[in-house]
């Protein structure tokens, strides 16, 4: 057994009793089932395939602090922390360190039924639903998942009912905060029953400039026709590590988008597992990223046509300076009954130097024979003939890269539905393709 | 206004441009003309300051500076415009987006305050008769899906928003019906006063109807050869380049 394994069956057996104490039978079981599956597995190893662009053992094993439960912090919201998009009008939940903020509301139902919440605090009063859906939406296959199963105490809950529309969108915003380097693992559940809809939007921060590893799981089950919208900005300093994992389950007819933007970060890996448990699915998922000077940035994807006639559709775009690193795989897998798929998947990177480097791969499995799948991937620089253009029109050579760069970070800029975050975070993209602070207006840690 | 010296330049090492002479003055319009190959577009791209061709010798000097010495967009800032034979398309760069920079970098250039939004839409609706190009085009991206004869409508907009003291226009004629081509040459016309200059490059006498030269030099294997008057452009037409090749050939026998 390896030494990362080691620290967290130690982490494991340490604090099981305590654990067990609060939790119902069925999360304990969960954990147990975990840990079994990282002891038996392990992490996995540099040339594995999955992780080959992104080796993330050694920061797994390298002794930052975790907390099982909320570690008492001053933290005045008002002072510190306003919402970044200021026309946007969210439910706002405040993660700090992975648990819930509030601790007056952890658990709020709607008129319409609608709950949101905390996830540790839904766990002890709607067991039953709980245990329907959590983590139902994988089989165990990767310790990163495991790990947060066996550790992970809280997180956003919401549960839509049928037919409820969610219309404000919910805003999470993650923040991280300590005197001390930490390791944070959150868990998000979110339930959508048959013809109802909800938008997320996630928004990750980091406030203190010690190092952070994040290792989150959001898992998101659509019914039949339910519609859900899904909004990832990530925005942390060079010293984070961010590994995401998120697993969308779509029932007949349902429809599903995510976009990921990561503004800043120091290693950032982003999984995305879709699957297709009825007809006529539709899912969408657009991710841009920007990168600078040693930064890594690795999305990878995993779409599961398991049912007949669902579509879906696969835009990812990366712009990297300096040392810069990132990597794309896309892998659509079109089982043997999904005909009538349609599958389009392309990933297109510009690297400014000679030194950035981008891995891009797409994989597609398909076992069906009456099917629509294209999928391209590019990685070039900026077309010269285009930045002379612009130049003999009398625009500098800096601004006529700026702008070059900008439309093509446009393409997925133009896909975010909700206004005023579209404006926000064309805004944002644009002040860090120039090189300027793209921290948010009110936020204290001045990010670099 | 623009004073060329025994210029020279080459693509991969190999000689384009042989030593061209050439002097234009305020208010004239000069007319390149000159079979495939003979360095009309090279001659373009080392006066603009595109970087594939390398200036071997030779001196240009433009209103009094040295024009080689230039990087491209304080060229076009000074007042040097190229309208391109094949404009390029720049999706999701806006034109309105494209041409509010330009010109406001001009008028930095020139010491002037930047135009308001109001202000350039204000311009840009004045010019845009001018061309009769059409609002849906200047609404969308640069070039982008526009037909040959729009992008090149869109080239002229472009010059009659920065008002450039010498246009270099070059086969703009290429690919343009015959409404196309007037609107395109019209354009052109109105935008000439007795302080700017143009440069026409063509293959055919066609574009010198509505454009009427001064001058016109022919160019061939990278050598002004023979310059005249706009009658040596309906000449060229009725008897073919070889015939100045001939006259050249034989000049270089004795």
């Amino acid at each position: 057994m390896c030494d990362t394994t080691n620290i967290y069956t130690t982490l494991y057996n340490n604090n099981k009793d305590i654990f067990a104490a609060s939790d119902p039978e069925f999360i304990t079981k969960l954990r147990s089932d975990a840990m079994k599956f990282i002891s038996e597995n392990g992490f996995p190893a540099k040339k594995d395939e999955q992780y080959k662009y992104s080796f993330l053992e050694p920061h797994f094993g390298n002794g930052y602090k975790r907390y099982l439960a909320p570690k008492a912090i001053e933290f005045d919201v008002s002072h510190l922390f306003r919402c970044d998009v200021p026309a946007l009008d969210t439910h706002v939940i405040i993660l700090v360190n992975g648990f819930y903020f509030d601790k007056v509301n952890t658990l709020r139902t709607h008129e319409n039924g609608i709950v949101i919440g905390s996830l540790n605090e839904a766990i002890k009063k709607y067991p039953a639903l709980i245990e329907k859906y959590l983590a139902k939406s994988y089989s165990n296959t990767d310790s990163y998942v495991a790990i947060n199963t066996a550790f992970a105490s809280d997180g956003v809950f919401l549960y839509v009912p049928k037919n409820q529309q969610l219309e404000k969108p919910i805003q999470i915003i993650n923040v991280l905060l300590s005197d001390e380097e930490l390791m944070v693992q959150h868990r998000n559940l979110f339930i959508l029953e048959p013809n109802s809809s909800a938008k997320v939007v996630v928004c990750d921060h980091t406030l203190s400039p010690v190092k952070f590893l994040t290792n989150s799981v959001n898992e998101i089950f659509a019914g039949e026709n339910a519609h859900f919208d899904y909004f990832k900005v990530q925005n942390e300093h060079n010293d984070s590590v961010h590994v995401s994992h998120s697993f969308i389950n779509q029932d007949t007819a349902s429809n599903c988008r995510s976009t990921t933007i990561t503004l800043h970060g120091g290693v950032v890996r982003n999984n995305l597992s879709v699957k297709f448990n009825g007809e006529g699915c539709e899912n969408h998922a657009f991710g841009l990223f920007v990168s600078d000077q040693n930064q890594h940035v690795d999305n990878n994807l995993f779409i599961d046509h398991a049912k007949p006639n669902c579509t879906s559709n696969q835009q990812f775009k990366a712009i990297l300076d300096d040392a810069s690193t990132g990597a794309f795989t896309g892998r659509i897998l079109v089982e043997r009954d999904a005909q009538k798929t349609a599958a389009y998947q392309r990933n297109s990177s510009i690297l400014l130097t000679d030194e950035a480097r981008m891995n891009s791969k797409p994989q597609l499995e398909i076992y069906a024979d009456d099917v629509k799948c294209s999928h391209g991937a590019t990685v070039g620089q900026l077309d010269e003939e285009a930045l002379f253009y612009l130049r003999s029109r009398g625009i500098s050579e800096r601004e006529a890269r700026l702008m070059l760069m900008y439309a093509f970070a446009f393409e997925i800029l133009n896909e975010i539905k909700i206004e005023p975050l579209k404006d926000r975070m064309s805004e944002l993209i644009e002040k860090r393709l120039r090189g300027e602070l793209s921290r948010c207006n009110n936020c204290a840690m001045h990010c670099s | 206004m623009l004073i060329i010296n025994n210029l020279k330049a080459s693509i991969n090492n190999k000689e384009i441009l042989k030593g061209i002479n050439l002097t234009v003055k305020a208010g004239e319009v000069h007319a390149i003309m000159g079979p495939n190959g003979s360095g009309k577009s090279t001659l373009a791209s080392v006066l603009t300051g595109r970087e594939y061709a390398q200036v071997t010798s030779g001196k240009v000097s433009f209103l009094g500076d040295d024009l080689l010495e230039m990087i491209p967009e304080d060229r076009a800032r000074k007042g040097i415009f190229l309208s391109f034979q094949y404009p390029i398309e720049i999706p999701g760069v806006s034109m309105v987006n494209f041409m509010k920079t330009a010109l406001n970098e001009h008028r930095k250039y020139n010491g002037l305050a930047p135009l308001s939004a109001s202000d350039f839409l204000k311009v840009m609706r004045d010019k845009k008769s001018l061309v009769e190009i059409d609002s849906n085009l200047t609404n969308r991206a640069v070039n982008e899906g526009f037909s040959g004869g729009e992008k090149k409508k869109n080239e002229i907009f472009q010059m009659a928003l920065l008002e450039p003291k010498l246009a270099i226009l070059d086969e703009t004629d290429s690919g343009l019906d015959i409404d196309a081509l007037r609107i395109v040459a019209n354009g052109v016309t109105k935008l000439k006063t007795s302080e700017n200059a143009t440069i026409v490059i063509t293959h055919y006498q066609r574009l010198l109807d509505y454009i009427v030269p001064d001058f016109v030099h022919v160019l061939m294997d990278g050598r002004i050869v023979k310059s005249g008057t706009k009658e040596l452009a309906y000449e060229l037409e009725e008897k073919g380049y070889d015939w100045i090749k001939k006259e050249v050939y034989s000049e270089e026998k004795i």
